[in-house]
C-alpha cells in the first residue's frame, strides 16, 4: 500500500499542511531569534513582561489544543495555573512534608495539574458549549475560594513563598531563558499535535462530529489526551509564575487571568499556533504601553473578544492567510481517476454480506422503518429508493450506529454489529458520507481527506508530541494515500485550498474521498448526487461503480432515479418504513406498484 | 439554628431561582444561554445602592429605576451580543459574544463602582427579626416573578406571542408575529427579573461587581437541573440549591459546600445531561 502510493507524489510542497512548511515556520523562526537575543536590548523592567509572556504562553499553548483546535470552551482554566502554582510553591516551602528541590516540585505540579486537567474536562464529553463553559468557570471559583481558606497548607489570604529556582536560573536572565526554553519546546509539541492526525481529529471533533465519529475517531481517549497535556502545562505554568511573583496569594489568580488566556487564542484564531501565540504576548505587553490603560484592561479585553467574535472569529491567523485570498479557477472540473481505485482500496478483505434482519423503529408514535430486510453484499451497487419520510436515512443512522435498533439485528459476515458505538463502524471499514457534507472548513481539503484515514495510524500521541519516527511515518503515509483519494474522486488540485472555499459538489467528492480512506468494505452515501448537475451526476456514477469493482458493497441513498437505474445492481424500494419492492434494476423500472407509489406513471 | 439555615438557604435558593429565570426567558425567546444572567443580578444590586443608598433617592423611585437599568441591559444583550450571532447558532458564538458582555459590563462596575462589597440599604424600615425583610424580600420577588410570568403566558395575548416564537421560531414568523421585537421584550423583561434578583437579595448580596460571575454560575445550576426553559423546575431546583448550599455551609464549612454544590452539580449533570426534569437530545444526522 505505501510502496504503491508513494509513486503517487504530485507536488508534494504546495500540498503540504501550512504548519510543516519551513516558509510557514519562518514568524515562529523569527520569534526564536527575537526570544533568544531579547537580554541584549530589554531592560531589567522589560525582562519580566517577556518572561510573564513566556510563562503565559506555555499554558495557552496547550489550553490551544482545548479551546482552538477542540472547540471546548474552557474559559477557567486559570484555576489549574493556580493548583500548579500552590502545588509547586507548598512543596518547595516544605509546609505539608520535607521541602522537595524546585524542579521535583514542579514536576509533581505537572501530575497533579494533569490529572485535575483530566478531572476538569472530562465533562466536556457530555456537556456542550455553555454547559461546559459554566463548568470551568464554576470550578475556576472554587479552586480560588480553597485556595483562601485551606490555611494550614496555602498560608490562606496571607499567601505562600514561591519557589526559588537555583544558579543558573536564578537570576532574572538565568530564569528568563528557563522559561523561554520551555515555552520553545510547548510551541514545538503543539505544532507537531497540530500537524498530526490528533490535530486534525481535534478540529473534526470541533467543526464536524458527526464525520469524526464516522472516521472512527474516538472522542473520550483523544481528548482525554488533550486534558492530560493541558493541565500538564498549565501546572508549569503556575510553578513559574509563583517563582517569577517570588510570592503568591489567591488574589493573584482572578478571572482576568483566565480570560486574558482565552482571548489570547481567539485573538489569535482557531486551529493556529503562531496566531496565539502572538495573540499571548500582545496581550501580555499592550497594557504595558498605556499605563493609563492597565486598570481598564480586562475590560479592553472584553471588547476585543466581542469585536472579534463578530467581525473576524478567523482571528489573526485568518488575517495572515495570504494563500487562501488568491481566487479559485473558476471553470474547475471534478474529473475522477477511478483507475486509480484498485490501488487505493487494494482488494478489500471478504468480510461476506452487511445485513439488515427484520429491523424495526420507531420514534413515538410514528413507525420510521418497520420491519425491513436488506443485504449489501460486497462488489455490488445496491439502492435505498423511496418517497420522503420512508425511512432511508433512517436505516443508514442504524446502519452506522446513531440509532438502536428496536427489534431485528445488523449483521456484518453474520456477527451483530455493537449497537451504538459509532466510531466502531470505521474499524469494521464500514465508511459513509452525509446528506448535507459534514466537513472541517477551516482545513484544507488535504487535511479533510486525512482525517478519514485517522484510525491507521499507528503511532500514539506521545510519539507526535514529540515527533518520533513512528509519527513521520503515519503522516507521509496518510499524505500519500490522501492524494491518491482526491486524484481518484478528481479534485488533487484543490489539496492545499480551505475547505469552505469549495463548491457544493466538490464537498460531496472530497467526503466519497476521505471514506475512501478507510478503504471501506461498505460505502454508504446518503443522497450524494443532491445538488450535482448532469454531468457531475454522471461521474459520481461512474466513480461508485468503479468503487464497487475494486471489492467494495455500496449502499446508495438517492432520490435520482437516472444514476439508481444506471448503476444499482440491486435496488430496495420503501415505503412508510416497509420494502415496497425489492430486485434487480430492471425488474424495479417495470414494477407497477413502484411506478404508482413512486416513479410516477 | 435549623431556622436560620433554612430562611437563608430559602432566600438564597430563591434568588438563584429569579436569575434561573432570568436565563430561562433569554433562551426561550433566542434559544440562547447568555451569560450576562448573574450580570443583570449584579447590576440590580449596585443600581438599588446606588440611587438609594449613594444618590439619596426614594426607596420606590430607586427600585423603578433599578428595574428600568436592568431592562436597558437586556435590550443591549440583545442588540449588542445576541442579534448578530443569531444566524449562526450552531457555531456557538453565542457563548463568546455574552460572555464578553458580561465581562464588560462587570469589569465596568468594579472600577466605576468599586471593587469591595458596598452596603445595601434596609428598604423598609422595621425592627430586625427573626424572618427579617432580607430573607422574605427574596421569597416574595421570586413569588410575584412567578405568579406574573404565568399569568403574563397564559392570559395574555403577548404571553402567547412569546410562547409562540419560544416554541416555533419559524412557524411564528410565518404567522407574522414581530419576532425581533417580542425578542427584544423578552430580553427586556429577563434585565428586569435578572435586577429584581439582585435588588431583592441586595442585603444580603451586598452591592458587589463579583456577584456576577457568581450568580451565572449558581444561577445556571437550577437551570440545568431543572431543565432549560422550564421555569417551575428552575424554582424547585434554584430552592434545593439554596438550602443544599447552606446546609453544606453550616455542615463542613463555607469552603468546602462550594466544593460540595459544584461536585453535585456535576455528578447530576454527567447523569443526566438534559437535567432532572429535561428531556430530549436532538438528532444529529
Amino acid at each position: 500500500m505505501d510502496t504503491q502510493a508513494t509513486q503517487l507524489r504530485p507536488s508534494r510542497a504546495h500540498a503540504l499542511s501550512p504548519l510543516s512548511g519551513f516558509a510557514a515556520a519562518l514568524p515562529l523562526l523569527a520569534l526564536l531569534v527575537v526570544g533568544l537575543s531579547f537580554p541584549l536590548f530589554g531592560g531589567g523592567y522589560w525582562g519580566v513582561i517577556a518572561t510573564r509572556a513566556c510563562v503565559y504562553w506555555v499554558l495557552v499553548s496547550g489550553l490551544n489544543l482545548v479551546v482552538g483546535f477542540a472547540g471546548q470552551i474552557a474559559i477557567g482554566w486559570v484555576a489549574l495555573l493556580t493548583l500548579g502554582a500552590y502545588t509547586t510553591s507548598v512543596l518547595a516551602a516544605g509546609n505539608v512534608m520535607p521541602a522537595l528541590p524546585p524542579y521535583l516540585a514542579l514536576s509533581v505540579a505537572a501530575v497533579v495539574g494533569a490529572i485535575f486537567g483530566l478531572i476538569v474536562g472530562l465533562p466536556a464529553l457530555r456537556l456542550r458549549t455553555f454547559y461546559f463553559a459554566i463548568t470551568t468557570l464554576g470550578f475556576a471559583t472554587i479552586v480560588t475560594q480553597v485556595a483562601l481558606a485551606w490555611q494550614s497548607v496555602t498560608g490562606g489570604g496571607v499567601g505562600v513563598a514561591g519557589p526559588v529556582f537555583p544558579e543558573p536560573f536564578a537570576s532574572q536572565w538565568g530564569f528568563y531563558y528557563f522559561c523561554f526554553a520551555l515555552a520553545a519546546i510547548c510551541t514545538w509539541m503543539t505544532a507537531n499535535i497540530a500537524a498530526s492526525r490528533f490535530g486534525r481529529a481535534l478540529t473534526a471533533i470541533r467543526d464536524a462530529e458527526v464525520a469524526a465519529e464516522a472516521s472512527g475517531i474516538a472522542k473520550p481517549a483523544l481528548l482525554g489526551a488533550v486534558f492530560l497535556f493541558s493541565g500538564a502545562v498549565a501546572a508549569v505554568a503556575g510553578g513559574l509564575f509563583a517563582a517569577l511573583q517570588s510570592y503568591i496569594t489567591p488574589d493573584a489568580f482572578t478571572l482576568d487571568l483566565s480570560v486574558l488566556f482565552f482571548i489570547a487564542i481567539l485573538i489569535g484564531g482557531r486551529s493556529s499556533i503562531f496566531g496565539p501565540l502572538l495573540g499571548t504576548v500582545l496581550l501580555t505587553v499592550l497594557p504595558e504601553f498605556a499605563a493609563p490603560l492597565v486598570a481598564w484592561s480586562t475590560f479592553l479585553y472584553a471588547v476585543l473578544l466581542l469585536v472579534i467574535v463578530l467581525a473576524i472569529p478567523g482571528g489573526i491567523a485568518e488575517i495572515l492567510d495570504f494563500r487562501n485570498r488568491r481566487p479559485l479557477e473558476s471553470d474547475r472540473a471534478i474529473i475522477p481517476r477511478p483507475d486509480l481505485l484498485e490501488r487505493l482500496i487494494g482488494a478489500a478483505p471478504d468480510t461476506g454480506a452487511l445485513t439488515l434482519q427484520q429491523v424495526a423503529l420507531s420514534f413515538g408514535g410514528v413507525q420510521a422503518i418497520a420491519g425491513l430486510d436488506l443485504e449489501i453484499r460486497p462488489g455490488l451497487v445496491h439502492g435505498l429508493i423511496g418517497p420522503n419520510g420512508s425511512g432511508k436515512t433512517t436505516t443508514l443512522n442504524v446502519i452506522s450506529g446513531y440509532y438502536a435498533p428496536q427489534r431485528g439485528a445488523v449483521r456484518l459476515n453474520g456477527a451483530a454489529l455493537p449497537v451504538l458505538a459509532r466510531h466502531r463502524r470505521a474499524h469494521l471499514r464500514i465508511a459513509r458520507t452525509f446528506q448535507t457534507p459534514r466537513i472541517v472548513g477551516s482545513a484544507s481539503v488535504l487535511q479533510n481527506v486525512m482525517i478519514g484515514g485517522t484510525i491507521d495510524g499507528k503511532g500514539t500521541f506521545v510519539e507526535s508530541l514529540l515527533s518520533l519516527p513512528r509519527h513521520r511515518r503515519d503522516e507521509a503515509m496518510l499524505h500519500d494515500t490522501a492524494m491518491l483519494a482526491l486524484a481518484a474522486v478528481g479534485l488533487e488540485r484543490l489539496a492545499p485550498v480551505r475547505a469552505d472555499r469549495l463548491q457544493h459538489s466538490e464537498l460531496r467528492f472530497t467526503e466519497i474521498a476521505r471514506a475512501l480512506m478507510l478503504r471501506p468494505s461498505f460505502l454508504l452515501l446518503d443522497e450524494p448526487a443532491a445538488g450535482l448537475s448532469a454531468e457531475e451526476i454522471a461521474r459520481l456514477g461512474t466513480l461508485l461503480l468503479a468503487i464497487a469493482r475494486a471489492g467494495t458493497g455500496v449502499l446508495l441513498v438517492e432520490h435520482h432515479p437516472d444514476l439508481i437505474f444506471d448503476i444499482c445492481h440491486y435496488v430496495t424500494v420503501l415505503n412508510l418504513g416497509k420494502v415496497l419492492a425489492a430486485g434487480t434494476a430492471a425488474e424495479i423500472r417495470s414494477h407497477r406498484e413502484v411506478i404508482n407509489a413512486y416513479l410516477g406513471a | 439554628m435549623v431556622e436560620s439555615i433554612v430562611s437563608t438557604g430559602l432566600a438564597i435558593g430563591c434568588i438563584y431561582a429569579l436569575i434561573a429565570i432570568t436565563y430561562n426567558v433569554m433562551f426561550s425567546a433566542s434559544r440562547v444561554f447568555s451569560f450576562t444572567a448573574g450580570t443583570l443580578g449584579m447590576a440590580g444590586g449596585v443600581l438599588g445602592s446606588l440611587f438609594i443608598a449613594r444618590m439619596g433617592m426614594p426607596v420606590a423611585a430607586g427600585f423603578l429605576l433599578a428595574l428600568a437599568g436592568g431592562a436597558v441591559l437586556g435590550i443591549v444583550t440583545e442588540i449588542v451580543a445576541v442579534r448578530p450571532v443569531l444566524k449562526s447558532l450552531d457555531q456557538h458564538l453565542y457563548v463568546l459574544s455574552t460572555l464578553a458582555l458580561a465581562l464588560m459590563i462587570q469589569q465596568f462596575t468594579a472600577i466605576e463602582w468599586s471593587t469591595e462589597p458596598q452596603p445595601f440599604p434596609r428598604l423598609f424600615d422595621i425592627a430586625r427579626g427573626g424572618f427579617d425583610q432580607q430573607f422574605w424580600l427574596p421569597m416574595l420577588a421570586c413569588a410575584v416573578v412567578i405568579v406574573g410570568l404565568e399569568l403574563l403566558y397564559r392570559h395574555t395575548l403577548i404571553g402567547h406571542a412569546f410562547l409562540a416564537i419560544a416554541e416555533d421560531n419559524f412557524a411564528a414568523r410565518a404567522l407574522g408575529l414581530p419576532e425581533r421585537r417580542l425578542r427584544m421584550a423578552s430580553f427586556a423583561l429577563a434585565g428586569v427579573i435578572g435586577a429584581l434578583a439582585g435588588f431583592a437579595g441586595g442585603e444580603m448580596l451586598l452591592a458587589f461587581f463579583a456577584n456576577a460571575p457568581m450568580l451565572t454560575f449558581y444561577g445556571f445550576v437550577p437551570v440545568a437541573l431543572g431543565g432549560m426553559g422550564n421555569n417551575r423546575g428552575a424554582v424547585v431546583a434554584g430552592i434545593l440549591l439554596g438550602l443544599f448550599q447552606q446546609s453544606a455551609n453550616f455542615l463542613v464549612g463555607g469552603i468546602f459546600a462550594s466544593v460540595a454544590v459544584f461536585t453535585v452539580f456535576i455528578v447530576v449533570l454527567l447523569a443526566r445531561p438534559e437535567g432532572l426534569a429535561g428531556s430530549a437530545l436532538r438528532r444529529q444526522v
